[in-house]
């Protein structure tokens, strides 16, 4: 039936990309671009923009790119984002604003990511930069961390006239875009360098290698360096471990250590010195994107790999496309399964793990039905290599630094939702610091509101 | 950028840099370590701070040459520049810590520094001088060629003993039996801080619990970030896992798991050596042994 689905998006085979770094998804052309805007019915009362985090005006950029006004849907994406050509990659879609498109209801919704990378990508690629405000206002604010919250919340201000510093702790802008989410997804130096170089373009200064808790502290800043106000997306840094016996062997990794490495470190490029390990045999614990992410890296880097996740597909937390793609490359899920202890050789290395089946019982606090062991059902999968995909807890370093800076019984730092204020004045907070790990968008969301709540308090000064 | 205003070797393959580094030359302690990344491809090297100048803006390294990565950043000259440097990171040693004065005070301290570790013990025992305390300090390596800061050590401690192992020079031992030299003529400490490679921390928490003396020892794992972020540099003391990086680097050597940590420190010797040889050799390995990933 006319206009029920999408226009299909090209990808790199599967078995060809299996090997290689190189992006997965091609993203639209200029054709394919118009023919899918064409598809958007243009809501009155568009339902799309009340999925997005940092509600784009949706229905209006679709327009624009269906009447080939490519920089102005570009224009028209910047006034609420700073990073659409990230977001048209990485944002769970399908929950957000695709997932209340009227076109879904009887068919497929408007591949609404799949037109936001197109702006973005057909804007860089043609030298169009965002707006920059008219004149600074000559108030200093310091922006912790220069990922997802950190960018938008920094660009937000700057747009607004405030002179702006982010301090990053590590030698490369981008914070999870860069360490995190690999290069076949998001690449480096295309897409996430160029969407810093954007941030930057609208006047935000960048620090790098300042780690905030130990370089200088966040009430330096404030008393010291002349910042009438400070936001920390400091993200969640610190990751989980099961507590299992063998958790310490020579093998097993954290998925932070193992992206960092092939990600921020390029370790999969032979010219970098940063080493890592070529397993022959993965069990990728986890269910989560940071679980697909190293799976597939571990594929790529030549291994066989399973994800072991004790709850079944559908609750496979991941983005939908990421579990499709990981399995067209060839990624075993051993799902409703969960490692009961790693085995280690006589030179404490991994040998293998121990894996037990579960089975779905009530749903637990989190509305997901909670997995419960199945007695007598383990068995072992015999590895080289266990990468931990546990989620994040935030780094403590900030809060504990900081004079009058509440947090909560999980480490998170407790901060408004609508306009990111602490519990000390003149600090703000937002994304994954305050959340716990969650995904790029919100924390733009929050970096979003976060600006909006500086602007007012330092307006109200 | 970060430049190299003065280096210097100091022994067989040890070199020691100073680094102007405005931030971490103001804020650092002794006990508190930097990472430093020479280049786009280098690695994040994580490295001991031996000296600081909070007027000069610069912070002291000492380096040994040990993988690719050391030896092609300690062929830099002064002039050239790192391209990142950041610190400090780690808590600095409680020994070290205004707060703590009083309590350090009323401690004869011993210092043990083997191989290397001489260098971030000489800050130190340079603060607690400073600061009216005076400590004895074994300072040891495996032979002659390899010692350095005899000088700079004996003008802050009250006793320098220094050893060999093969007896070219000084005390023909290592810092364990020169301890042990000591105690049994007589000397009491409250306090042992011992730092250089894991295995010489291994043995001298061995013997100080024989002899009951409280030991803090100085761990250096394998670490990425330096942040807390990577959980490379996981550790086991006292049947709890920390981190090297934000927990330590400082450690009670009576409860770290050291023959654990030294299986870990191997984890990428494969890799390494690769790098090594390569580096040395330019580009001979052309993989094909199915070990190593070379050949993909």
């Amino acid at each position: 039936m006319e206009g029920m689905v999408r226009v299909p998006v090209r990808e790199q085979e599967p078995k060809v990309r299996a090997t290689n770094f190189e992006e997965v998804c091609y993203g639209y052309n200029s054709e394919e671009a118009v023919e899918e805007a064409s598809r958007c019915l243009n809501c009155k009362n568009a339902q799309c923009m009340k999925g997005c985090p940092v509600a784009i005006d949706i229905p209006a950029f679709i327009q624009q790119i269906k009447e080939g006004s490519f920089e102005e849907a570009y224009q028209k994406i910047s006034e609420s984002s700073a990073l659409p050509a990230v977001c048209g990659r990485v944002c769970p879609q399908e929950s957000q604003c695709e997932g209340k498109c009227i076109r879904g209801i009887k068919g497929e919704p408007v591949a609404i990511g799949k037109l936001e990378r197109f702006a973005a990508d057909w804007a860089r690629e043609n030298g169009i930069k965002p707006k920059k405000a008219d004149a600074s206002n000559g108030r200093k604010v310091a922006v912790i961390g220069s990922g997802p919250a950190g960018l938008t919340c920094a660009g937000d201000l700057a747009k607004l006239g405030y002179e702006v510093t982010i301090f990053e702790a590590l030698h490369q802008a981008g914070g999870v875009l860069s360490y995190g989410i690999p290069e076949f997804r998001l690449p480096k130096d295309e897409v996430v360098a160029a969407e810093v170089a954007n941030v930057e373009a609208l006047g935000v200064k960048i620090e790098k290698n300042v780690v905030i808790g130990k370089s200088v502290t966040v009430d330096e800043l404030l008393e010291n360096e002349g910042f009438e106000a400070v936001f920390i997306g400091s993200g969640a840094g610190l990751p989980r471990f099961m507590g299992i016996p063998g958790e310490q062997a020579n093998g097993v990794f954290s998925a932070n250590e193992f992206l960092t490495r092939n990600n921020l470190m390029k370790a999969f490029k032979e010219e970098y010195e940063t080493p890592i390990f070529h397993g022959k045999k993965v069990v990728v614990v986890g269910g989560g994107n940071v679980a697909m992410d190293a799976a597939r890296t571990a594929l790529r880097l030549g291994a066989e790999v399973h994800i072991v996740y004790r709850r079944g597909e559908e609750e496979l937390p991941a983005r939908r496309e990421e579990v499709h793609h990981a399995k067209e490359e060839g990624i075993i899920f051993d799902l409703l399964q969960n490692p009961t202890e790693i085995l280690v050789n006589e030179d404490g290395w991994v040998r293998g793990i121990r894996i037990i089946k579960m089975e779905l019982g009530e749903p637990d606090e989190s509305g997901r039905r909670s997995p419960i062991e199945i007695p007598g059902s383990e068995y072992e999968i015999e590895c080289d290599t266990v990468i931990m995909s546990l989620g994040t807890s935030p780094n403590p370093l900030i809060s504990s630094t900081t004079v009058g800076l509440d947090t909560n019984r999980r480490k998170c730092i407790i901060a408004s939702e609508e306009n990111g204020a602490t519990s000390k004045p003149g600090v703000f907070a937002g994304g994954d610091a305050v959340t716990g790990a969650a995904t790029v968008i919100l924390a733009m969301g929050a970096g979003k509101a976060a600006a909006k709540g500086i602007h007012e308090f330092l307006s109200a000064k | 950028m970060y430049p190299i205003v003065r280096k210097e070797k100091l022994a067989d393959q040890i070199y020691l840099m100073d680094i102007k580094a405005p931030r971490v030359a103001r804020e650092c302690l002794p006990g508190q370590f930097i990472i430093a990344k020479m280049d786009e491809v280098g690695e994040r090297i994580p490295l001991t701070i031996c000296d600081y100048d909070r007027e000069k803006e610069t912070v002291t390294i000492v380096v040994q040459t040990i993988g690719a990565g050391t030896e092609r950043m300690m062929a830099l000259s002064e002039g050239d520049a790192l391209e990142d440097f950041v610190g400090p990171l780690g808590c600095p040693s409680e020994l070290c810590l205004e707060k703590n004065l009083e309590e350090t005070k009323k401690k004869h301290i011993v210092y043990i520094a083997g191989g290397l570790g001489t260098a971030p013990v000489y800050p130190q025992v340079k603060w607690l001088k400073e600061h009216g305390i005076a400590v004895d300090v074994i300072m040891g390596s495996r032979t002659k060629d390899l010692l350095f800061y005899i000088d700079e050590m004996k003008a802050v401690a009250e006793n320098v003993y220094v050893t060999t192992d093969d007896g070219t020079y000084g005390f023909h031992g290592n810092g364990c039996q020169q301890l042990e030299a000591l105690t049994g003529e007589g000397k009491h400490y409250d306090v042992c801080v011992a730092i250089g490679p894991m295995i010489m921390m291994k043995f001298v928490s061995l013997l100080t619990k024989k002899l009951e003396i409280p030991t803090i020892v100085s761990m250096n794992p394998i670490m990425v970030d330096g942040t807390g972020m990577c959980g490379a540099c996981r550790l086991v003391v006292g049947g709890e896992v920390k981190f090297a990086c934000v927990d330590g680097p400082e450690f009670d050597g009576h409860l770290v798991d050291f023959d654990q940590a030294m299986k870990r420190q191997l984890q990428y010797k494969t890799e390494e050596g690769r790098a090594k040889l390569a580096y040395e050799e330019g580009n001979t390995h052309h993989g094909g042994c199915g070990q190593c990933g070379g050949d993909r």
